[in-house]
């Protein structure tokens, strides 16, 4: 039981030490969310339209659902996890 | 008497060639840098708004310790993200080229760029069926 926890802590300390994490970007998981719906909502809105009107609409569509699904999935969640 | 064939041939776009010498150009530029396919067929604005987006996507998944897979046959989510990651054509290649993305997934930042840099090239790779469809006229 102690070599197995020792061994799992250095296999951790080994993980985390290879991996330059002082450099990483840290987002919150809603930041995240947020820019991920974006760029995906432009380039949904480009390339399932054609006429740019309705790029424009389909886009900013798929941006709004994309962030109240995710607000919804988030309230259910919480839910849920009571 | 139910089984009559309902669709007519003469319907079929007869016009549009499915694959011609600026569709296969268009392809090809589109995959290896992203919103180029666009670009060459002068849809400028749609080109640059592309560039931007799987650019900026990709390189955000570099920039939060990302993972980019390389062929695998072990786990399926793993060969599924070698799939959308080689999408992302030159940007794949380029990473491989310089070994960016080759960390263990340690955190959650990590995992969220990974998610980022596959779904950079699932993009790219919806925006290369986009410059197909300009290139054979069945889109403007």
């Amino acid at each position: 039981m102690i070599q197995t926890t020792l061994i799992n802590t250095m296999t951790l300390h080994s993980l985390t030490t290879s991996v330059p994490m002082l450099l990483a970007l840290q987002l919150s998981h809603f930041s995240a969310a947020v820019i991920f719906a974006l760029f995906a909502s432009i380039v949904f809105g480009i390339s399932f339209r054609s006429d740019p009107r309705d790029m424009v609409r389909h886009g900013a569509y798929c941006f709004a659902m994309f962030l109240g699904l995710m607000m919804l999935a988030a309230w259910v969640m919480r839910f849920l996890h009571r | 008497m139910a089984n009559t064939p309902t669709n007519s041939t003469t319907e079929s776009p007869a016009q549009a060639t499915p694959l011609n010498v600026m569709a296969a150009v268009a392809i090809s530029m589109a995959w290896l840098v992203p919103g180029a396919g666009h670009l060459i067929q002068k849809k400028f604005v749609r080109g640059l708004l592309i560039m931007v987006s799987v650019i900026t996507m990709f390189s955000l998944g570099m920039a939060m310790n990302g993972k980019i897979y390389r062929p695998n046959t072990g786990d399926l989510l793993d060969m599924l993200g070698f799939i959308g990651d080689i999408g992302a054509g030159g940007l794949y290649i380029l990473g491989r080229i310089q070994e960016w993305g080759d960390v263990a997934i340690a955190a959650a930042a990590s995992d969220y760029g990974t998610k980022y840099i596959v779904v950079a090239g699932l993009l790219n790779l919806i925006s290369v069926v986009d410059t197909y469809h300009i290139a054979i006229g069945k889109k403007q």
